[in-house]
C-alpha cells in the first residue's frame, strides 16, 4: 500500500497545475481557497509568504463582514482562515465566525465550523461560551451526524465551568443504540475527567459499564478513563485486573472483528494500552502480577509475525513484563526478545532495542552483558540518535568501576555536539550521578576535563543554559545531605558556583556562600577540597552579607594550621575586603579569556635585582640545589621524589589567583601540593587506574627521570593499558587493532556488572582480584601484536626453522612417531609463546611459567643432544638409534590391538594407534592410543612382546613438565608373557595451558636372560587433545565472558562451503576438529565455549566469540588462563587452515 | 501522549498542522521549521526517531511529504510510526490514492479523519472503516443538499 502512496506522491510537481485531479474535488483553481492554495505551492520566501496571508486576510476580513456571504461561502472562508493561521498569522477576527458557522451551518459547513473553533480556540476561551447552546442543541438533535459533531468538539475543546450544562445529556448518550454515539460520550467524559475530574465523580460505575461494552470500541475507548484513574491510584482498581486480562486475551485471541485488524495484526493499539494498564497494575504487587502472567506470556508468543507493529507490541510487553512482579521464566523469555530487538539490522528496532535495555537495566545491570560488542558498536554508531540512546543506557549502568570510561565517552559526545538540548540534559544528570558515584577513584582529569569543558566554548545560550543548569542542580544538591559526596565531586561544585553562580539571578551569592560554608564545616571535608571552596568564596564575596560571612570563616582559618588554607583564608580576607582590588584580580565577566603566562615571570624582575642587590642569594634550579645538598651531604628533609612538586607550590600569590581561574592548573597545582598523602591514598584505594595515569603521565618527562634512576634491570614491562585511549602512550600503540580497543573499551565499560555473581560454572572459581586482572593484558595484547607482526615473527620463525632442523635430525634419530610430526610452525608458535610470556613478568605465578617455557626448550635439547650421547655411554644398552624412521610396524599377527582396550574406555572417542618406537630389537613393539574421556585424556600405551620368552622387571615411566600423569592400570605392570600384549593406562591432564607438550616414555624391561634394557619414546599431545566442549547457555556464557580477565582476538580465515552460512560452517569445522560446543549462532555472530583439562576437576574454561566481519571471522577468545587463548587460537587456526 | 502532528514537504513547507497541547499560533513556524530541519538532514538509514528538546519525534517519509508526529517520552515510538501509516493508508482509501494536492484542497477533511483517530493526545480510533464513517455520512448528507 506505501508504496502506492509513494508512487503518487511523487508524482504531485506535475499535478499542481493541473485540476483533473480527482481529490481535488469540486474546488476549482480560480476559487479563492484554489487561489490561496496555488499562491501557497509557489512560495518561495518567508516575505513573500508574509505578502501573500496578508493580502488573503484582509479579503477575508471583507468577506465575512459582508452580509451577503452564505454559509457554503463562510465553510471555504474557514479553511483559508485555517491555512493563514497555520502558516503561524493570527486571524483572529474570523473566531466569531466560525462559532457563527457551526451554529449555522448545515451538515459539512457545520463540521468546518466546529472544526475551526477547535483548531483556533483552547479552552480558556470566552468566545467558547458562545459555542454552549450550539452545542446542547446539537447533542439533543435526532440527526446522528450532529450529535456527533457535537461530542467530538465537547471531547476536543469545551469550557470547563460549562460541564455541568451539557453533562447530563452527555451521560444519557452512553446508553445510546448506535456505538458511535457511545464511543464518543465516552471520550467526552474522558474530556471531563481530564479538565475537572470532580464532576464526572458520580459516573465511575457508567464507566465501567463502558468497559463492559459489547462493542469493541466503546470498550477501547474507556480503557482511557482507566488509564488515567489506574495510574492515579492503582489500588482503587486492582478488581479490574482480570477483565483486563480478560479483554487483553480476547483481543490476542483474534476475537475482534476483522476491520480492528492492522496489517492482520489484531488492534495492535488497544493491546498496546491494555499493556500499559496491567502494568500500572501489576507494579510492585505480587498476586495481581500473577493474575497476569499467562495473558503476558500469550501475547510475547502471538507477536511472531515480522511487522513493525508486533514489534511495537513486543516493547510494550517486555516493558510491561520488567515492571510488574517478576517471573523469572517471563523475564529470560522478555529478555530474549530484548536481544532479537538490539541484534536486529533495522535501525528503528536496534533503537527500540536500546531504549528497552536502558529501561530494563534498572532492574537488572547485567542484562546488559550479552549485548557488550553491539552496545559498544552502537557507540560508535554514525546515527547521533543511537549514540546518544546508548549514552543513555550507559548512564543506568555507571558503576564505580566503569565511571571513567563513561564520563569519557559522554564528554566525547559533548564535544561533538555543542548545542543540543538533549545533550546538555543527559550529560549535566549524568555527570553528577557519575561524580556521587565514583568521584573519588576517578582520576583527577576527569573532572578537569568537565570543568574546562563548561569554561570553554564560545558565550552561547547553550553554554549559558549547561552552566545554569549545573549551578542549579549543584545548589540543590548541596541543600540536601552533603557529607555522602565524594571530595573530587565537592570540588568541582565549589569552583562552578565560584564561576557561574552569577548565571542564576533570582539567587543571591549569600546563599550560596552560605552552603559554601556548611561544606568547611563538615568535619569529612578534607583540606584540599576546602581550598576549593575557599577559592570559590573568593570568587563570590561580592555583597556585605557575603563580605560578613567571608570575614568568618577566614578568622577561623587563618590559623589553619594547613598552609594552602591559611593562604586562601588570607586571600579571602584581602580580596573581599578590597572590593576595587577583588574586581582588577577577579573580573566577573573575563573569566573566559585565555590568559596569558608569563611563564619567565618577567614582572618579577625588579623585584628579584633588588633582593639581589639586598644580599639575596642567587637562585638555584631544584637539581642544583639537590647536587649542591649532595656535595655538602647536608640532611635532606624532604622526600626526594617531592622536589619537584615542592617548588610548584611554592609560587606566587598572583600567579595562584590566575590558577584559580584556569581550572586545569588549579587542579595541578593542588593536586600536587595539596596533600600528598591524599592523593597517595588515592592511589592506593584504585591501585590499577592511578596506577595507570602515573606511568602515561610519566611518558611525558616525569616519569622518564625516575625510570633513568632506576636503572630498570626488569624487562620493558608492558603498560596495563590506561583506560583511557587519548592517553595512550605511543609506543603502545604499535600495532593499534581497532577491535582490540573495542573489547578493551567493552571490558571496561562492563567492567562491575557481572563481577558481584560471576558464576563460574567450572566449580573452581578463581578468585579475580580487581588488580590482578588487568596486568595480564599487557601480555596477551602483546603476544597477538606480535604474531600480527609478520616480519617479527617470520623472523623468528625462520630462527626456530633453523633449530628445529637441527632438532628434527636429532629427535628422529632418537625417537619415531609422534615427535616427528612437529612442523617448524609449531615450534615457532611455541617460540612465541615462550616470548609472549617473558614479556609480561607481571603475570602471577610467572616464574612457574618462565621456568617451564625454560625447560620445555632444554627438554628438547637433551632429546636432541643427550639422548644419543646416553646410548653411547651406556654401551650395554641394546637401544640403537634407527637411521630412519622405522616404515611398519609388526604386529602380532592374530589380534588388532584395540582389542585389549578395557571395557570402560571401549565406548569412547580415541585416536588411531601411533606406533611409538620400534628398535633394532623386533621382538618388543609400542604403541600408543588416546582416548578422550570426558574429564581427563587417557593415553594407552600398547606393549607387545614378539618372542617366546617373557619380559620381566617391566616398568612404564612418562614424564612430562605440563602435564599432571597419573597410571591408572589395574595391575602394576611386572612382566609381559612371550606373545602377549599388555596395556598400561595414564590419565593425562595439563598443568599448564601449552599449544603443544611432549610426553617422554621409558620403558625398562628385562629379558631372561639378558641385562637390563630401556626403550624411550615420545608421544606428542596437542592442547586439541585436552579440549571438552563446555555446554553453557548464552546467558551463562555472558555472565562468564564478564568475570573472565585475559582475552585475545584475531581474525581468521572463513570456512566457506555450497550447502552452509560461512559462519555456520567455520563453527562446525571447529566444533568437529577442537570438540567445542557451539552456544549460540545470531545472526553474523556465534558463540562458542570449551574447557581445557586442567588439574583436578572439570578444567577451565575459554570462551569464543565470533563474528563475521568483511570475509573473516574475527575470533576473540576469553579465559580465566592467560596461555589458553592464545594456545587455543593456534589450534583453530590450524584447524582452520586444513578444512 | 502526542503533543502535535505534522504535514511537510520536502521544502519544509507546512501542508497540515494539529497541536495537541497548547503552542502560541507565532511560536509555530519556527517550531516547525526546526522540527523540519531536524528530520529532513536524517538519512534513510538513520533511525526514524528523533529526540528534541524533551519530547521525540517519530517521522516518516511518503515521497515528498514527511509526516512528523512529536511525541512524550512515555510514548512507544513504533506504534506511533505504525500509526502514521495507518492515517496515510485512511487517506489513500479515502482519496483514492493520495496525494499532496488533495491533502491542501481537503485540509478539512483531513483534519476530520485525525478527529476521529487522535484526540487529547491519543489515539481513540484506528478501525479504518469507523475513522471514515462519520467522514462518508457528511459527504453523503452534503451531496443530498
Amino acid at each position: 500500500m506505501s508504496d502506492v502512496v509513494e508512487k503518487t506522491l511523487s508524482a504531485l510537481p506535475s499535478l499542481l497545475s493541473l485540476d483533473s485531479q480527482a481529490g481535488a474535488g469540486k474546488l476549482s483553481p480560480s476559487s479563492k481557497l484554489g487561489n490561496l492554495i496555488k499562491g501557497i505551492t509557489e512560495l518561495t520566501s518567508k516575505h513573500e509568504e508574509e505578502k501573500l496571508i496578508k493580502k488573503e486576510l484582509a479579503a477575508i476580513k471583507e468577506q465575512v463582514a459582508s452580509p451577503n456571504t452564505s454559509m457554503r461561502q463562510m465553510k471555504e472562508i474557514m479553511v483559508r482562515a485555517i491555512y493563514c493561521e497555520m502558516l503561524g498569522y493570527q486571524a483572529s477576527f474570523s473566531y466569531i465566525h466560525a462559532i457563527k458557522l457551526a451554529q449555522q451551518g448545515s451538515v459539512l459547513e457545520k463540521r468546518v465550523g466546529y472544526l475551526a473553533v477547535s483548531l483556533f480556540l483552547n479552552e480558556t476561551d470566552e468566545f467558547l461560551l458562545l459555542l454552549v447552546n450550539t452545542v446542547l442543541k446539537d447533542l439533543q438533535s435526532t440527526n446522528l451526524i450532529d450529535v456527533c459533531m457535537a461530542l467530538t468538539v465537547v471531547s476536543q475543546v469545551f469550557p470547563r465551568d460549562m460541564i455541568p450544562a451539557i453533562l447530563p445529556v452527555v451521560e444519557e448518550k452512553l446508553t445510546h443504540p448506535k456505538e458511535i454515539i457511545r464511543r464518543k460520550a465516552v471520550l467526552a467524559l474522558y474530556k471531563f475527567y481530564l479538565i475537572a475530574p470532580n464532576q464526572v465523580q458520580h459516573i465511575h460505575s457508567k464507566f465501567r459499564k463502558a468497559l463492559c461494552d459489547k462493542d469493541p470500541g466503546v470498550m477501547a475507548a474507556s480503557l482511557h478513563i482507566y488509564l488515567q484513574l489506574i495510574k492515579e491510584s492503582p489500588e482503587s482498581y486492582k478488581d479490574l485486573t482480570v477483565s483486563m486480562v480478560t479483554i487483553l486475551g480476547q483481543v490476542v485471541g483474534g476475537k475482534l472483528p476483522m476491520d480492528f485488524n492492522y496489517h492482520s495484526i489484531p488492534a495492535p493499539w488497544l493491546q498496546i494500552q491494555l499493556l500499559r494498564i496491567l502494568a500500572y497494575l501489576g507494579k510492585e504487587d505480587q498476586g495481581t502480577s500473577e493474575l497476569m502472567y499467562d495473558v503476558l506470556e500469550d501475547s510475547l508468543r502471538r507477536a511472531e509475525m515480522n511487522h513493525n507493529m508486533t514489534y511495537a507490541i513486543l516493547f510494550e510487553c517486555v516493558k510491561t513484563i520488567f515492571t510488574v512482579h517478576p517471573k523469572a521464566q517471563l523475564l529470560e523469555k522478555a529478555a530474549e526478545c530484548i536481544g532479537n530487538f538490539v541484534l536486529s539490522p533495522k535501525i528503528n528496532l536496534k533503537y527500540l532495542g536500546l531504549k528497552a535495555l536502558t529501561y530494563v537495566v534498572q532492574q537488572d545491570a547485567n542484562l546488559a552483558l550479552p549485548h557488550q560488542m553491539t552496545i559498544i558498536e552502537c557507540l560508535d554508531h554514525s546515527d547521533i540518535i543511537i549514540k546518544r540512546e546508548t549514552l543513555e543506557l550507559l548512564f543506568r549502568i555507571t558503576n564505580a568501576q566503569n565511571v571513567t570510561v563513561i564520563v569519557e565517552k559522554m564528554l566525547e559526545f559533548l564535544r561533538m555536539t555543542s548545542d543540543d538540548y538533549s545533550t546538555i540534559d543527559l550529560v549535566g544528570k549524568t555527570m553528577n550521578s557519575v561524580f556521587s558515584l565514583g568521584g573519588d577513584v576517578m582520576q583527577p582529569d576527569i573532572p578537569n576535563n568537565f570543568l574546562r569543558l563548561l569554561a570553554d566554548g564560545v558565550d552561547s545560550v547553550e553554554d549559558r543554559r549547561m552552566r545554569l543548569f549545573a549551578v542549579d542542580s549543584y545548589v540543590s544538591l548541596l541543600q540536601g545531605e552533603t557529607a555522602q559526596l565524594p571530595q573530587r565531586f565537592l570540588q568541582v561544585i565549589s569552583w562552578v558556583l565560584g564561576e557561574y553562580s552569577h548565571l542564576r539571578e533570582e539567587q543571591d551569592s549569600g546563599t550560596i556562600m552560605r552552603l559554601l560554608a556548611r561544606l568547611l564545616d563538615q568535619r569529612n571535608t578534607s583540606t584540599e577540597t576546602r581550598s576549593w571552596v575557599l577559592g570559590a568564596m573568593t570568587k563570590l564575596c561580592s555583597n556585605p552579607v557575603s563580605v560578613a560571612l567571608a570575614r568568618d570563616v577566614c578568622e577561623r582559618y587563618s590559623g589553619s594550621l594547613n598552609t594552602v588554607l591559611r593562604q586562601r583564608a588570607q586571600e579571602l580576607m584581602i580580596l573581599s575586603q578590597d572590593t576595587e582590588l577583588r574586581a582588577r584580580v577577579l573580573p566577573a565577566e573575563g573569566r573566559l579569556e585565555h590568559l596569558e603566562v608569563d611563564s619567565s615571570l618577567s614582572f618579577l624582575d625588579g623585584y628579584v635585582s633588588e633582593a639581589l642587590a639586598a644580599g639575596a642569594a642567587p637562585y638555584k634550579s631544584p637539581h642544583q640545589r639537590q647536587e649542591d645538598l649532595a656535595q655538602e651531604k647536608a640532611l635532606t628533609l624532604e622526600p626526594y621524589g617531592l622536589s619537584l612538586p615542592v617548588s610548584l607550590s611554592s609560587c606566587s600569590v598572583t600567579d595562584r589567583l590566575t590558577d584559580g581561574l584556569s581550572p586545569t592548573l588549579l587542579s595541578m597545582s593542588s593536586g600536587l601540593s595539596g596533600n600528598g598523602t591524599e592523593l597517595s591514598h588515592g592511589g592506593g584505594s584504585t591501585t590499577l587506574k592511578l596506577d595507570g595515569v602515573k606511568r602515561v603521565w610519566g611518558k611525558e618527562g616525569y616519569l622518564a627521570q625516575q625510570q633513568s634512576v632506576e636503572d630498570a634491570p626488569t624487562p620493558p614491562v608492558q603498560l596495563p593499558s590506561p583506560l583511557l585511549s587519548p592517553q595512550r602512550p605511543p609506543s603502545q600503540t604499535q600495532t593499534p587493532e581497532p577491535d582490540q580497543e573495542k573489547q578493551q573499551l567493552a571490558s571496561s565499560l562492563f567492567v562491575g556488572l557481572g563481577s558481584h555473581n560471576s558464576v563460574c560454572l567450572m566449580g573452581r572459581a578463581e578468585p579475580a582480584p580487581q588488580h590482578f586482572r588487568r596486568k595480564p593484558r599487557g601480555g596477551s595484547s602483546g603476544a597477538s601484536e606480535r604474531s600480527s607482526d609478520s616480519s617479527h615473527s617470520s623472523r623468528s620463525a625462520a630462527v626456530d626453522n633453523l633449530l628445529l632442523s637441527n632438532l628434527l635430525d636429532s629427535t628422529t634419530v632418537a625417537s619415531e612417531g609422534g615427535a616427528t610430526t612437529t612442523t617448524p610452525q609449531q615450534t615457532s608458535q611455541r617460540t612465541l609463546d615462550h616470548t609472549t610470556s617473558n614479556g609480561s613478568p607481571h603475570v602471577e605465578g610467572k616464574e612457574e611459567g618462565v621456568a617451564a617455557g625454560g625447560s620445555l626448550s632444554l627438554i628438547r635439547g637433551m632429546v636432541a643432544v643427550v639422548l644419543p650421547t646416553h646410548t653411547e655411554t651406556d654401551p650395554q644398552s641394546d637401544l640403537h638409534p634407527a637411521p630412519h624412521p622405522a616404515p611398519a610396524l609388526e604386529r602380532p599377527g592374530d589380534l588388532p590391538l584395540t582389542s585389549h582396550l578395557p571395557a570402560e574406555l571401549s565406548g569412547l572417542a580415541r585416536s588411531e594407534l601411533t606406533p611409538l618406537c620400534s628398535d633394532q630389537d623386533p621382538s618388543l613393539a609400542l604403541s600408543a592410543c588416546r582416548v578422550y574421556k570426558e574429564d581427563a585424556l587417557v593415553v594407552l600405551v600398547f606393549i607387545v612382546n614378539n618372542t617366546n620368552s617373557t619380559l620381566h622387571q617391566m616398568a612404564l615411566q612418562l614424564t612430562c613438565k605440563e602435564l599432571e600423569i597419573s597410571c591408572i592400570s589395574g595391575s602394576p605392570l611386572k612382566e609381559v608373557k612371550g606373545h602377549s600384549v599388555s596395556v598400561c593406562l595414564h590419565t593425562v591432564v595439563m598443568k599448564r595451558a601449552s599449544v603443544q607438550v611432549e610426553l617422554a616414555g621409558l620403558l625398562s624391561y628385562q629379558r631372561p636372560l639378558g641385562q637390563p634394557q630401556a626403550a624411550q619414546f615420545s608421544l606428542s599431545l596437542s592442547l586439541k587433545h585436552f579440549i571438552r566442549p563446555l555446554t553453557v547457555s548464552t546467558g551463562e556464557y555472558g555472565k562468564m565472558w564478564l568475570s573472565f580477565s585475559h582475552d585475545l582476538k584475531q581474525n581468521l580465515r572463513l570456512v566457506t562451503t555450497e550447502h552452509q552460512e560461512p559462519l555456520t560452517a567455520t563453527l562446525d569445522a571447529l566444533k568437529s576438529k577442537l570438540h567445542l560446543h557451539i552456544v549460540d549462532i545470531i545472526g553474523s555472530e556465534g558463540i562458542v565455549a570449551c574447557r581445557l583439562l586442567q588439574g583436578e576437576g572439570h578444567g577451565q574454561p575459554c570462551l569464543l566469540h565470533c563474528r563475521v566481519h568483511a570475509n573473516t571471522l574475527a575470533v576473540w577468545l576469553r579465559s580465566p588462563v592467560p596461555e589458553l587463548p592464545d594456545s587455543l587460537l593456534y589450534h583453530c587456526q590450524k584447524a582452520l587452515t586444513e578444512t | 501522549m502526542i503533543k502535535f502532528l505534522l504535514m511537510v514537504n520536502k521544502q519544509g513547507q507546512t501542508r497540515l498542522s494539529k497541536y495537541y497541547e497548547q503552542v502560541d499560533i507565532e511560536k509555530r513556524p519556527s517550531l516547525e521549521a526546526d522540527v523540519v530541519k531536524r528530520c529532513l538532514s536524517r538519512k534513510k538509514e538513520e533511525c526514524s526517531f528523533v529526540e528534541y528538546k524533551d519530547f521525540k519525534l517519530v517521522y516518516r517519509q511518503y515521497a515528498a511529504l514527511f509526516i512528523v508526529v512529536g511525541i512524550s517520552d512515555t510514548e512507544n515510538e513504533l506504534s506511533i510510526y505504525e500509526l502514521v501509516h495507518n492515517f496515510v493508508e485512511v487517506l489513500d482509501t479515502y482519496f483514492s490514492r493520495v496525494s499532496e494536492l488533495d491533502i491542501m484542497f481537503n485540509l478539512d477533511k483531513v483534519h476530520i479523519i485525525i478527529d476521529e483517530m487522535i484526540q487529547n493526545g491519543h489515539i481513540v480510533e484506528t478501525n479504518k472503516n469507523r475513522i471514515l464513517a462519520p467522514l462518508l455520512a457528511l459527504d453523503k448528507m452534503a451531496e443530498a443538499h
